[in-house]
């Protein structure tokens, strides 16, 4: 471990540098196409470059370009780490090591039933079950449950000083959080137990027989039939599985472990945005930061700019020919002209965007400790270097 | 193959934030202000529609928020109630105790549930001729595939019983072009391209429902012209600064980067653009919707992104 990151500060941290020293688990949450994944990638390599020890960034579903760029590629649930020559290339000589894991919702769920089964003859029914196949391959809350069910893994091997994770895209961006405790409750209700037990003895309770025949006349038996094996096969996990969720819970109240909340200031992410803000701030997680990616450059709100451009628009024939006359390898008057009013438009065009953006931001970092900005990039970023310079404008 | 608008069903679906929802409830007041009776629901009840019409909260019960245009929000349990009372004649069953709870079991162990009754209730208001046309803001393409493959996944998992029966006739409604269409809403940037590419793949593989047309969100304008961008360089050089500097009173230092990022953004994103178009197929009518420089959202926004859909379609 870091001597940087053990030092224990009881001040409140005022960057996303400090914050990151001082937790063992970020977990970055936003709605889906705000940047989460290269917010959580470039602020996981900038802690592994500044700040040394072991970090792992734990992603769901990275562009291809930068799963290529961080040795993705294919490699499923196993971390992987980044090699010195990626960062050579960016002229960095990190101080700790960076690394990186995708997350496999279908082999993490196969590895919990391997973790956990009585005996081998169970985790195979298990695995062969009609039922477990459709959850764990295709059941969304599953991949809530699963992403929050490796971090705890990962956290608790204790090989890493950091996990950075990028949360996956949910229906509601906040289901993850409520996943162990659903998982938990959803194989101890009591409603299951009756569900299975026509399955388990031949002795139907009368009571709720009626019950059973609206079952079977909706669903049909062989389904019904398919459900109680996958649950009565489960229940043989199922204190492990409890346990283990509960503490998955705790770790995510745990006072080690922060949130980052990512978004854009398009309106739709930033009502999102203040969702979750304010279901972290109600439930007491620990909220440590927002980060606002692809953020109009400043000059874009300047007054005196803004009446330039309007005037640029204006006048642009006029001025077109007062640059003609001084400069005329300059061009046309008139494809000079339109130039300049283009330019003139454009900025007035960016402009009521910018201070529409601006509002929403001025709205939004009221309630986090850190708030950084990340401005619009020119290209995409598909390399470590582009994720370091990202990194650059939101580490202090 | 029937246009876009001449279908009964259309689900629009698309990255996060790429603007499905503007563009469902688009396509909507569309179809509405053509005279036909209709539609508009939103699955994941984020209430994000109802700001674009301004009408406030939607919910299960459709509600006229304009001349011929009514809007929903899903609820799976009211859902399944209406469905067991309505179509299977079975209303007491809606009222046993357990079954409001062993729905909400069966439909966390068994996927598709959720989806089935989604989907089936939207099917439904087709079957019944309640609307000449239904537009579903629908899930995002991660999940789409999910929703709309559920009726054959049931089909395979539920092999007797009246939930069999019911996929039938749904199947149908979903897999007959001529009533059904998929739309993609996409911005020209790297992810939701990449995203849409794969889904146009996907739908025909995975699904029986038909890739209708493929929206392209936020194109942002051509800045230059050809020869013009030369005159701009030249326009960037110290004498000429100078000249502007003296005829604006103040630098032109801002504006001209603003047009620089101008450039850069709409030269990123086309790119990406031609990717887009590289990689589907060619048959797949491609809408553009232009980048609103809009103060605020709402009604004149979704109207401003009816108007560019309506010149697309030919309307």
């Amino acid at each position: 471990m870091s001597p940087e990151r053990r030092s224990p500060s009881e001040e409140r941290p005022h960057s996303l540098g400090a914050l990151m020293a001082a937790k063992e688990i970020v977990i970055c949450c936003g709605s889906g196409g705000v940047g989460k994944t290269t917010t959580a990638a470039a602020a996981a390599a900038m802690s592994a470059c500044k700040q040394g020890g072991k970090v792992l960034v734990l992603t769901v579903d990275p562009a291809k370009r930068l799963a290529d760029a961080l040795g993705l590629e294919g490699i499923g649930n196993t971390e992987r780490k980044i090699p010195p020559e990626a960062f050579a290339r960016a002229g960095v000589e990190p101080r700790g090591e960076l690394w990186a894991a995708m997350l496999d919702t279908k082999q993490s769920w196969d590895n919990l039933v391997h973790r956990h089964a009585p005996d081998q003859a169970t985790e195979r029914r298990i695995l062969h079950n009609p039922l477990y196949q459709n959850i764990s391959g295709r059941f969304v809350q599953s991949h809530d449950y699963i992403a929050m069910e490796r971090l705890y893994e990962l956290h608790s091997e204790g090989s890493f000083d950091l996990i950075v994770v990028d949360t996956p895209p949910t229906r509601n961006a906040l289901d993850f959080l409520e996943a162990p405790a659903r998982m938990a409750d959803f194989f101890s209700s009591r409603l299951l137990r009756l569900l299975i037990v026509p399955y388990r003895s031949r002795f139907v309770n009368l009571a709720s027989k009626p019950f059973y025949q609206v079952a079977d006349r909706i669903l049909g038996s062989q389904f019904l039939e398919d459900i109680a094996e996958f649950f009565i096969l489960f229940q043989t996990m199922y204190d492990g599985f409890v346990q283990r969720a509960r503490a998955v819970e705790r770790l995510l109240h745990d006072r080690r472990t922060t949130f980052v909340v990512v978004s854009t200031l398009e309106a739709a992410p930033v009502r999102e945005a203040e969702f979750f803000i304010d279901v972290l701030t109600d439930k007491k997680f620990h909220l440590g930061a927002l980060v606002l990616n692809k953020v109009l450059p400043d000059y874009l709100l300047d007054e005196a700019a803004s009446a330039r451009a309007a005037r640029l628009s204006r006048s642009a024939e006029e001025i077109a020919g007062k640059l003609v006359s001084e400069l005329p390898e300059v061009g046309e008057p008139e494809q000079v002209a339109r130039v300049l009013r283009e330019v003139g438009e454009s900025f007035r065009n960016y402009g009521v965007v910018a201070q529409r953006e601006a509002k929403q931001r001025d709205e939004l970092a009221a309630a986090p400790e850190v708030v950084a900005t990340v401005p619009y990039f020119e290209t995409d970023i598909y390399d470590l270097d582009g994720l370091l310079r990202l990194g650059d404008t939101i580490w202090s | 193959m029937a246009g876009l608008l001449d279908r009964k069903l259309i689900f629009v679906t698309g990255k996060g934030g790429v603007g499905k929802t503007t563009v469902a409830a688009a396509l909507a007041l569309l179809g509405a202000e053509h005279g036909k009776r209709t539609l508009v629901c939103e699955i994941d009840a984020k209430g994000d529609l109802a700001d674009f019409f301004e009408t406030g909260p939607t919910s299960f019960q459709e509600r006229e928020v304009h001349p011929s245009l009514w809007a929903m929000s899903m609820d799976t349990e009211a859902s399944l109630k209406q469905y067991l009372s309505l179509q299977l004649k079975m209303p007491f069953v809606a009222r046993i105790g357990p079954l409001a709870r062993m729905f909400d079991f069966v439909a966390t162990a068994a996927p598709g549930v959720k989806e089935i009754v989604t989907v089936g209730k939207l099917c439904w208001e087709v079957r019944e001729r309640h609307y000449d046309l239904v537009v579903v803001d629908a899930s995002p393409t991660g999940h789409i595939i999910g929703q709309l493959s559920a009726p054959q996944a049931i089909n395979q998992l539920v092999q007797v019983g009246l939930v069999r029966q019911q996929t039938g006739w749904m199947l149908d409604i979903l897999g007959n072009p001529e009533i059904t269409g998929l739309a993609i809403v996409a911005t020209p940037e790297e992810m939701p391209v990449n995203e849409t590419i794969e889904l146009s793949g996907r739908i025909s593989r995975e699904t029986n429902v038909d890739l209708a047309a493929i929206i392209v969100n936020r194109v942002l304008p051509e800045l230059f012209s050809r020869g013009e961008e030369e005159v701009f360089e030249r326009l960037s050089a110290p004498g000429a600064v100078g000249v502007l500097e003296q005829s604006l009173g103040g630098s032109p230092e801002p504006l001209l980067e603003a047009a620089r990022l101008a450039v850069t953004l709409r030269r990123t994103r086309a790119g990406h653009l031609e990717r887009l178009r590289g990689a589907v197929d060619p048959s797949i009518p491609m809408l553009y919707v232009p980048y609103l420089f809009v103060r605020s959202h709402g009604l004149r926004s979704t109207r401003q992104v009816t108007e560019a859909l309506a010149a697309e379609l030919g309307f």
